[in-house]
């Protein structure tokens, strides 16, 4: 190869770090995007859960998380005692997904019940551009974006061996991983979690079964929610507060649902690991000449595509079989 | 025990009911016999909750039932097996048992029904943990059944369960149709195609044709009666 571009390319690769030039670089990149992975596979549950149940993709899960972690800021701002601490503040901004997402299921949702698709995920994109205009009015005032408090820091590191990792972001690592555990528990060992997998499969038979499926479909939404508000208050102390700053984890949790099959809840955790680790590998080492950090999302996506030319169900879901 | 008075239900613009009427008594086998479309499938959605009429009553125990839900009607005791079965498909051959007793609270009660499906389908027993979609056709019939037995239904509404099922598998499974109302008096309401078969364990049947009942009799007379042996005997 001769040429300017092959000089370029030369140049990018030796400006690029080697994984094995600095193992605990490497090792921090490897717990960092685990970190971040968890994030995006608490957002891509929350697609996923509805989508299982409904078919319904919710372009509006975002907006309802930044819109939950605003008003924890404002919460954290009022100064109000008890509530206003980061540990209680992680735990409301669950609750009020939780709130949120029912409302949404209620009262945006189920009017449009029975319409076609095309015209729900239209309300969804609707409820998106509502939500993000009014979070801009309430909030967007002075300067931007604003800090969110975490229990923990975000810049003191603990030592795990082979890695120095900001307490925060084990904090992100830890409970998102029990959230997943938590949901895991509900699903798969409670009578309230079987009657919502047989409303997601079956709907008719599940109302023969005399389950009301217009409350389990509430349900999946206000869980959705939960899963939005958590993911929202512990990325917030990362990303810092803007009315847009859940923009990018709702892309990468879409591809990390769409990687791991749609239809897969296991799918969405396994898809969002592996997205937050490829996020940061990428971001480090490739040749920052040609790519750079600022080329992550993109490549990210084009990983997305190449896996989905090979699997098109995604790693862990199903094809979807339709008599017709 | 079930009475269904001049029943009239439509989807849309579709009649599919035109003033029904008719009686179930405790501890019987009733059948609905038609072709396709005739309102067999309409008449058991009506009466679980599923399709409301727009005019007409249905009366369960002396109650009018007609406006409630799905979920009430199931708890007033009557289950349905629906037509094409209506599995968890993805779920076990266990969970599916268990969605069938979701509204039961006395744990002890469900377990003893749980075994007494096993023991009229063993077959399930064996099969608890595969998933139901992997079932041959005939042990869905019979985990359909099973599933709607789970509820402990005093009415047990079967649509069509010889549908895409060798002779064999329909007989063995009427069979054990007829074993359960003779044993436990379980009163059923039964839409099938194959008449003969049906009319073999049921006691009285009714025939609609277009949304209308056009004959209704005992199950000896139908049998013998020369349109019923034309139209849906064949000989």
């Amino acid at each position: 190869m001769h040429g300017p571009l092959s000089a370029l390319l030369q140049a990018g690769v030796f400006l690029a770090p080697k994984p094995w030039d600095d193992p605990r670089l490497f090792g921090e990149q490897i717990v960092l995007g685990l970190a971040t992975g968890a994030v995006y596979a608490l957002v891509a549950l929350a697609i996923v859960l509805i989508y299982r149940s409904t078919d319904i993709i919710n372009f509006a899960q975002s907006e309802m998380a930044m819109f939950g972690t605003f008003a924890m800021w404002s919460i954290w701002l009022s100064g109000v005692p008890f509530f206003s601490n980061p540990w209680a503040l992680l735990v409301l901004a669950g609750l009020f997904g939780l709130g949120l997402g029912a409302v949404v299921e209620r009262v945006v949702i189920r009017p449009v019940e029975g319409k076609p698709l095309l015209t729900i995920v239209v309300v969804t994109l609707g409820l998106f551009l509502l939500l993000n205009s009014v979070a801009t009015w309430i909030w967007a005032q002075g300067e931007l974006p604003k800090s969110f408090p975490s229990p923990l820091s975000v810049l003191k590191a603990v030592d795990i061996g082979f890695a120095n990792i900001p307490q925060h972001h084990l904090l992100i690592f830890g409970v998102g991983v029990a959230t997943m555990v938590l949901l895991g528990l509900l699903f798969n060992y409670t009578k309230l979690g079987l009657a919502m997998r047989a409303t997601a499969q079956n709907p008719l038979a599940a109302r023969l079964m005399g389950i009301n499926v217009g409350n389990m479909l509430t349900l999946g939404w206000a869980l959705s929610g939960t899963l939005g508000g958590i993911s929202g208050a512990l990325i917030a102390p990362v990303l810092s507060l803007h009315p847009a700053f859940m923009l990018s984890v709702l892309l990468y949790a879409f591809a990390a649902a769409v990687l791991g099959g749609l239809n897969s809840v296991p799918g969405a955790v396994v898809g969002g690991f592996i997205i937050g680790v490829a996020e940061n590998l990428l971001g480090t080492y490739t040749p920052h000449a040609i790519l750079g950090p600022e080329m992550k999302l993109p490549l990210a996506l084009m990983l997305l595509v190449a896996i989905l030319l090979v699997r098109p169900t995604g790693l862990l879901g199903e094809r979807a079989v339709r008599r017709v | 025990m079930l009475r269904l008075d001049r029943v009239t239900a439509a989807y849309g613009p579709i009649v599919a009911l035109r003033e029904v009427s008719l009686e179930v008594e405790a501890g019987s086998v009733v059948t609905l016999l038609g072709a396709n479309g005739a309102g067999k499938t309409s008449t058991l959605r009506v009466i679980s909750g599923l399709l409301r009429p727009q005019s007409g009553v249905v009366e369960y125990e002396g109650e009018r039932i007609d406006r409630l839900s799905p979920d009430r009607i199931v708890r007033l005791g009557i289950a349905q097996v629906p037509e094409g079965r209506q599995l968890f498909s993805q779920l076990t051959v266990r969970e599916n048992l268990e969605l069938g007793a979701y509204l039961r609270r006395d744990r002890a009660g469900i377990r003893q029904d749980l075994e007494r499906v096993f023991n009229y389908f063993p077959i399930l027993a064996q099969r608890q943990k595969q998933a139901a979609g992997s079932l041959s056709g005939g042990e869905q019939q019979m985990l359909a059944i099973g599933r709607a037995l789970m509820a402990r239904p005093r009415l047990l509404l079967l649509d069509e369960p010889s549908l895409g099922l060798a002779p064999l598998v329909t007989r063995e499974i009427f069979r054990i149709i007829h074993a359960i109302n003779e044993q436990e008096g379980l009163t059923v309401l039964l839409v099938e195609q194959n008449a003969r078969l049906a009319l073999d364990i049921a006691r009285k049947g009714y025939v609609l044709e277009t949304g209308r009942v056009v004959l209704s009799d005992l199950a000896d007379n139908l049998r013998r009666n020369e349109e019923v042996r034309r139209s849906y005997l064949g000989y």
